[in-house]
């Protein structure tokens, strides 16, 4: 039998390029991250310890509170509006006898193969104030003048739409996956016993979805957090008063702007000690739910 | 019935909400300045369904290819991505192999390992790695790219998923007492059955490096290595008042993922059902 024996060295053979290149650049790095943190430089050449300062100062800066605000913000509402209006989608895409699922999906779908890049692309011409297909199709709509300076005053409103129309088939397809697993019978007996559609959606649709439905939560807050090629192209950085400033603008800004790679990371770090606590709160939440 | 109907008219509309974007932009890239403004969509006029055709122009288009470099900005992508798809998954799909099929020492906590540093954002990663760049003369190079995209605890959680689920250690047993070695055993056995894996994981790699902006910016610094995500943001910058330039420019970086990933749609629902009547 020995023939059948695992050969000693194959699964480190076969875990040797992942390994030696998640340590170069990614274990590394994570340690780097911490020291740089403690320092302040001027460029990748000139560094200065200065302890806890980089925090210290963090904590009692402005541009930052004004970034960690904005980047709330726009979080909150992807994940109040945007999972809502995916829900929906997804329940009006499951509805029985239903055809041509697969391409509504895919319609729904496309936007988020699109880059962030792109999608600002687009928007800038789309939220253009005199132009611009959203305030020209207002006007159409509502016939009295319509130029609302999208990308000078209602910078928030106008990323969340565009993000709306990037994301909103993304999550759907998480929830329209989720559907599945509610009991058609159960919803069924509920419906004869006289229950209305409110209710339905309350006691047995919700309680059913709810495992996906704080995973695609805390997908939306880990990628809201760090938020940054959208705001950056749509506005030429920050925007008019920094109302486009969000929490990696302000680590880019800080580190390959200004050339304060300490500073940068301390930034990082607060960062993402935000997404692990984000993390532990949706386990936590779980699995109280659970028992 | 009406019902129905109801649904059908809502899902319509909709749809037709989520691709108007997509209309404006193709048309925005074949109309001239001067129709730019004039007119939302296609101008109108006297051609077929009441649209000027004749006015539609590809100069836009001639322009990105002739007096700027965009067809080397679009091989810079595909070549990126390409690579890092085929070498991240490659890697990946070892090291999720290793940790699935082996018992070794350290098995429990390299899984640990991967695990934990999934959560990382990449952010944080970035001023390390640009020093760590830096002093390795890699800054402005393709490898400085290439090197740190291409081993993804990610992928490496996956393969090990599929690994674990899709191939049976039976089989690899039975492969070892006929005399099939190791490395074999990985790309004739374990390869073939995580093929939908393989498939799905080389099209978001290819598409997350296709849509990449943030490390090649900091990467790299001659225009010639830029991808389409770099060299856009730029022409954002200098070229801001030309609409029909920049969103031709949109839609050369944005047609070829899109038509991508019609293309593999299909072969993966092939993939997927083949492996169905095989299994």
């Amino acid at each position: 039998m020995t023939n059948t024996r695992q050969p000693r060295g194959a699964p480190y053979l076969f875990l040797s390029p992942f390994l030696l290149l998640f340590m170069a650049f990614t274990a590394y790095p994570l340690l780097r991250s911490m020291t740089l943190s403690l320092q302040q430089t001027f460029g990748p050449r000139a560094t200065q310890f200065v302890g806890m300062d980089n925090f210290r100062f963090l904590f009692a800066d402005p541009r930052f509170w004004k970034a960690l605000k904005n980047t709330a913000v726009f979080t909150a509402g992807s994940i109040f509006i945007q999972l809502p209006c995916s829900l929906g989608l997804a329940m009006l895409l499951n509805k029985p006898g239903i055809r041509g699922r697969a391409f509504f999906r895919l319609i729904f779908f496309s936007p988020s193969l699109v880059g962030l890049v792109f999608v600002a692309m687009i928007f800038s011409i789309i939220f253009e104030k005199r132009t611009g297909l959203l305030n020209v199709a207002l006007h159409h709509a509502f016939g009295f003048n319509v130029d609302f300076p999208w990308l000078q005053e209602y910078v928030m409103s106008a990323l969340i739409l565009a993000s709306l129309w990037m994301y909103v088939g993304f999550n759907m397809v998480y929830f329209l996956a989720a559907l599945q697993n509610v009991s058609k019978d159960l919803l069924e007996a509920a419906e004869i016993d006289g229950a209305g559609f409110f209710s339905r959606f309350i006691n047995i649709t919700l309680p059913a979805i709810s495992p996906v439905g704080s995973f695609v939560v805390l997908l939306s807050l880990v990628g809201g957090f760090q938020l940054f090629e959208l705001p950056y192209i749509l506005l030429n950085g920050s925007g008019p008063n920094s109302q486009g400033l969000t929490v990696v603008m302000y680590l880019f800004q800080t580190g390959f702007e200004t050339g304060d790679l300490g500073y940068a990371s301390a930034i990082g770090w607060v960062l993402a000690l935000l997404l692990i606590l984000f993390a532990i709160c949706q386990r936590v939440f779980s699995s109280v739910r659970e028992s | 019935m009406i019902r129905r109907c109801l649904v059908y008219s809502i899902l319509v509309a909709l749809a037709a909400i989520i691709l108007i974007p997509f209309a404006y932009l193709f048309s925005a890239s074949v109309k001239t300045s001067n129709d730019f403004f004039s007119s939302l969509f296609l101008p109108a006029g006297n051609g077929l369904f009441g649209i000027a055709w004749d006015r539609l122009t590809f100069s836009n288009y001639t322009r990105l290819f002739t007096q700027m470099e965009f067809g080397r900005y679009t091989l810079n992508s595909f070549f990126f991505s390409s690579v890092i798809s085929v070498l991240a998954t490659l890697s990946s799909a070892m090291g999720g192999f290793a940790l699935a099929k082996y018992d070794f020492r350290g098995r429990r906590a390299l899984t640990d390992l991967v695990l934990a540093a999934i959560v990382i954002p990449p952010a944080l990663l970035l001023a390390p790695t640009y020093q760590m760049l830096f002093h390795l003369g890699l800054l402005d190079t393709v490898m400085g790219f290439i090197l740190p995209a291409i081993a993804p605890a990610f992928g490496v959680y996956l393969f090990r998923q599929a690994m674990l689920t899709g191939v049976p250690t039976e089989l690899i047993e039975a492969a070892r007492i006929e005399g099939c070695g190791e490395i074999r055993i990985f790309f004739s056995i374990a390869l073939p059955l995580v093929r939908p894996m393989i498939g799905a994981f080389l099209l978001i790699t290819f598409l997350a490096t296709w849509n990449n902006f943030i490390s090649p910016q900091i990467v790299l610094q001659t225009p010639e290595r830029f991808p389409l995500a770099v060299a856009i943001a730029q022409m954002k910058g200098t070229y801001s008042q030309d609409y029909g330039l920049l969103m031709a420019g949109t839609v050369v970086s944005v047609l070829p993922v899109l038509v991508l990933f019609l293309l593999l749609q299909r072969e993966f629902i092939a993939g997927l059902t083949s492996g169905a009547v095989k299994g």
